[in-house]
């Protein structure tokens, strides 16, 4: 099939990369460029592990077809944080025993930090909202909960 | 304790939420290419003409291999420890691709091609034409006369078993009342979020090196040489990070294929990574097992004979078999006391997916028939369900008379004394009125109890091995295997611990290699704490012996009056003689005499301490709509000393969650006439999501086993035993309506419900 160049920024970097049609864009970032911290668990939308953030959506990267993120600005876990610096929701997963496998863990921190750059003073009703779409069969998913609240408190101290 | 007991954060905490934490399909090797399996749309019959040539033609297929082209000979794929005894061999009913299919999705060719997109396209060009047989989805069917053997020559039976202890009829004759009654449990899916994957090589020596995601790296390699014929010793194998298990990679499920097809392909790199739909089908589940229960019981409430028989259904092809429900027997005798117990098992097979470990091994099945049973005679008895249970519990003391196994510590009382508190059990009790309206609340319990590893029943080995760097700090390597539950964390505590180092000087070596780390059955029976954990705690007890004689070479202090603290030798009095670090590079570089601190240790346990816990739940169901909600839930644990307190807590929210789901929302569907799945993925299947998780309160009753290398004992599959019993009886407490088959969803209440005249 003919390829097509992608164009879009990722993680704040300018991309360009060739993609054929039928290409999702889950299999673009850790095929081709990759960045494989971004999960592929079902691949039909379903669980939530590819989550990254498109144009400051929690969206599953295996239901975007690739050339749906021209010129979009797309975020993965890769960049979030930075050298030697985390985001505060990576901290709180850390601190309060959000991981277990690790396998959801990435697509649970997008979806938080998604929810978390709208608003830093989430409910629990919100935070579980925004995470309904994230299965995790390893925690049972209290304590990633309580690791988000705890991240907002961290971001509003810092506001 | 200085590290043993704290809420050490995990030692992978880092890679994991940075994304840089590596499971098998993250993994680049050039050249890979991928493979898929042509699967059967049938459940029971045979292959009668297979045609591959369109698929073989297509542009990017490297090869088709068929039934044809794989070994003749079976192989077992359970992740047991192989037994010398050919009488207790897992059963070897497997080929690696096979024209007699026994349920839908069954293995019949693979295709190996240069891209994931090729080798589906060459799967739809593959004709295949079958003798079809009625599927058999239920015990009745497959042990009715004259039905098709799914395997020949076993009458669809994989094995029977039984005990008795006690006089059965004169226990019985005793009885004041007897009770009788049925409980049914579903088949459900472990559902790891990683779905199962692996790849393989050949390396330059010829020797077939296979990377997957599994819980039993050393015991796959054995099965992969059973499986291709070849000396163990040719096969090696590499876990990386793992992507969760709970039982279902404690199974050798694609890697014997993907090591064939290598050595098909001339050594190139070949990946399988399933897919959702076929995990659900092509690895795994949990068994259903009918049971029925028999009990007589004094008008006291001292139970005097027990009696249970089970029928496990098994699927096509044996896996771990009857091993689960033996399990559920031997849980069941250990709970409870009695004068006289009687146990008689059968395990099928049928025409569905395989029936595997997870997580509980065939407790979380005995546990809701049994604690479901004991309610029920309790209320009918009008005694205190509490005291009923109390009153006949095993104790500390008690000897299992079939496995001579002895109870050191039990702190059941316990966890039902603080459950009652957390609850408020008896001030709710109390302060219930007679219900009307169509929501309704009640509270339940349940009991369980459960071993750390499979002593005597099988081999428990563990190895590890502890190098001292130059720096005092340490590279410790297990066998053991971190698939999440957090093992290589409370690993690395218990060598500090035992070493008087802080945690982050011990560097975990968390990746498994079979050339590499020292030999361990792996991560299942919840015994690698109690197995593996001592094996760490006798290698760092080594190391330090020999930094201490070293010390006392280099000061002339005797080393027994020494000791290891903060990474400082210190003296008696505590005072600091010389700091770790100083001993260990002298230990080093000392011209006369270096030797670097080494330790390679292998614990071989004889002993298994039970550990114990129990359920609190309060539910609120919806007569109307036939919906539970959860309103509290605690689940308390006698796990003796606990190692890590976040982690515990972290292996109670997840087990009761999974629980939850095996009580309300979980099952696999099965079409009744064509045996085809119906509802093999994440949205069909309902697993429990943050919105639908109640609050739940982890407790602990910290009893200090003698036998444990910290006072620890069982931790990772227990919290998931007891919560569908709990809730069950919570129902019935709410509604006044048995429900004796799981889950216990809206749709099976609801008709309940009505058929009761509640609604």
């Amino acid at each position: 099939m003919s390829s097509k160049i992608l164009k879009f920024t990722l993680n704040g970097e300018p991309v360009e990369i060739a993609v054929s049609p039928e290409d999702m864009l889950v299999d673009v970032l850790r095929d081709k460029l990759e960045l494989t911290g971004t999960k592929k668990g079902c691949g039909k939308g379903e669980c939530g592990a590819c989550t990254i953030i498109m144009d400051g959506e929690a969206v599953n990267s295996c239901l975007v077809p690739a050339m749906k993120a021209m010129s979009a600005s797309v975020e993965t876990i890769e960049g979030i944080g930075g050298p030697g610096k985390f985001h505060p929701v990576q901290e709180t997963f850390m601190d309060l025993g959000a991981i277990q496998c690790g396998f959801c863990t990435p697509g649970m921190i997008m979806s938080s930090k998604a929810l978390l750059d709208k608003t830093t003073s989430p409910t629990s009703q919100e935070i579980k909202k925004a995470l309904a779409g994230n299965i995790c069969r390893c925690t049972g998913y209290v304590k990633i909960e309580e690791a988000v609240m705890a991240a907002a408190e961290k971001m509003r101290e810092k506001q | 304790m200085q590290s043993v007991g704290k809420s050490v954060r995990r030692v992978d905490a880092v890679a994991k939420v940075r994304g840089m934490a590596d499971y098998v399909d993250d993994i680049f090797v050039k050249d890979m290419l991928q493979v898929k399996v042509f699967r059967s749309t049938i459940a029971n019959g045979r292959v009668k003409k297979l045609d591959v040539s369109r698929a073989r033609a297509l542009p990017g297929v490297v090869v088709v291999v068929t039934y044809e082209d794989v070994p003749k000979h079976t192989f077992p794929t359970a992740g047991h420890p192989y037994n010398k005894d050919p009488k207790h061999q897992d059963v070897a009913d497997r080929r690696l691709l096979t024209d007699r299919v026994r349920f839908f999705g069954d293995e019949i060719a693979a295709v190996v091609a240069v891209d994931e997109l090729t080798a589906v396209k060459a799967l739809r060009l593959i004709d295949v034409e079958y003798e079809q047989y009625e599927p058999i989805l239920t015990a009745e069917a497959a042990l009715i006369d004259g039905a098709v053997e799914i395997h020949e020559g076993t009458k669809n039976i994989i094995a029977r078993s039984e005990y008795q202890l006690g006089d059965w009829e004169e226990a019985l004759a005793q009885a004041d009342e007897i009770f009788e009654d049925e409980f049914s449990t579903s088949t459900v899916q472990p559902c790891a979020l990683e779905n199962h994957g692996a790849y393989a090589y050949m390396d330059a020596s010829g020797r077939v090196v296979v990377c997957t995601s599994t819980q039993i790296p050393h015991i796959c390699r054995r099965v992969v040489g059973q499986a291709l014929g070849i000396p163990w010793g040719r096969v090696r194998v590499i876990k990386p990070c793992v992507g969760g298990g709970f039982g279902s990679k404690q199974d050798v499920v694609v890697e014997p294929l993907v090591a064939f097809l290598t050595t098909v392909v001339g050594g190139r790199p070949v990946k399988l990574v399933l897919t959702r739909e076929e995990t659900f089908i092509a690895s795994r589940v949990r068994h259903a097992i009918q049971f029925k229960l028999k009990t007589g019981v004094k008008k006291d409430g001292a139970i005097v004979a027990r009696q249970m028989t089970a029928v496990s259904l098994n699927g096509g092809y044996a896996s771990h078999g009857h091993a689960i429900v033996d399990n559920s027997g031997e849980k069941y005798r250990h709970l409870y006391d009695q004068l006289a117990i009687k146990f008689a098992a059968t395990t099928v097979y049928t025409n569905m997916p395989a029936a595997g470990a997870m997580r509980g091994y065939g407790i979380p099945q005995v546990m809701f028939a049994l604690d479901c049973h004991m309610e029920d005679i309790a209320r009918a008895l009008r005694l205190d369900p509490l005291d009923f249970r109390l009153k006949n519990l095993n104790k500390t003391g008690y000897t299992d008379p079939i496995l001579g196994i002895t109870v050191r510590s039990n702190g059941l009382p316990e966890c039902i004394a603080k459950g009652r508190r957390l609850i408020r059990w008896d001030e709710k009790k109390a302060a219930r009125r007679q219900q009307s309206g169509p929501k309704r609340r009640g509270l339940g319990m349940a009991c369980f109890c459960y071993t750390a590893g499979t002593y005597p029943l099988n081999l428990e080995i563990a190895g590890a091995r502890i190098v001292m760097n130059q720096d005092g700090s340490v590279q410790l390597q297990v066998g053991a295997v971190e698939m999440g539950q957090g093992s290589d964390t409370v690993f690395s505590q218990m060598a500090a611990e035992t070493l008087g180092i802080p945690v982050d000087m011990v560097h975990l070596i968390s990746e498994q290699d079979t050339e590499i780390t020292p030999f361990d059955t792996g991560a299942y029976a919840s015994r690698q704490t109690y197995i593996s954990g001592m094996a760490v705690k006798k290698a760092a007890a080594e190391i330090k012996d020999k930094v201490l004689r070293h010390c006392g070479l280099m000061t002339g202090i005797s080393p027994q009056s020494l000791d290891i603290a903060d990474a400082w030798v210190v003296d008696h009095k505590g005072a600091r003689v010389m700091p770790l670090a100083e001993v260990a590079l002298d230990g080093y570089y000392n011209l006369a005499c270096a030797a670097p601190f080494t330790a390679d240790v292998t614990n071989s346990a004889t002993t298994n301490p039970l550990s114990y816990g129990c359920t609190f739940a309060e539910v609120e169901v919806d007569l109307a709509t036939g919906k539970v909600k959860v309103l509290e839930i605690y689940n308390v644990h006698d796990s003796g000393k606990i190692i890590n307190p976040q982690l515990a807590e972290g292996q109670v929210h997840g087990g009761v969650s999974m629980g939850l789901g095996y009580a309300l929302y979980e099952q696999m569907i099965f079409d009744p006439a064509t045996g085809e799945p119906l509802n093999n993925n994440l949205l069909d299947y309902k697993l429990m999501t943050a919105a639908d998780t109640p609050e739940i309160g982890p407790a602990f009753v910290e009893t200090d086993e003698p036998t444990a290398p910290y006072g620890n004992k069982s931790m990772g599959e227990p919290p998931v035993m007891s919560p569908a019993p709990a809730v069950r009886n919570a129902i019935l407490d709410a509604t006044g309506v048995k429900f004796n088959q799981l889950p216990m969803n809206p749709h099976r209440l609801f008709e309940r419900f009505k058929a009761e005249g509640l609604i």
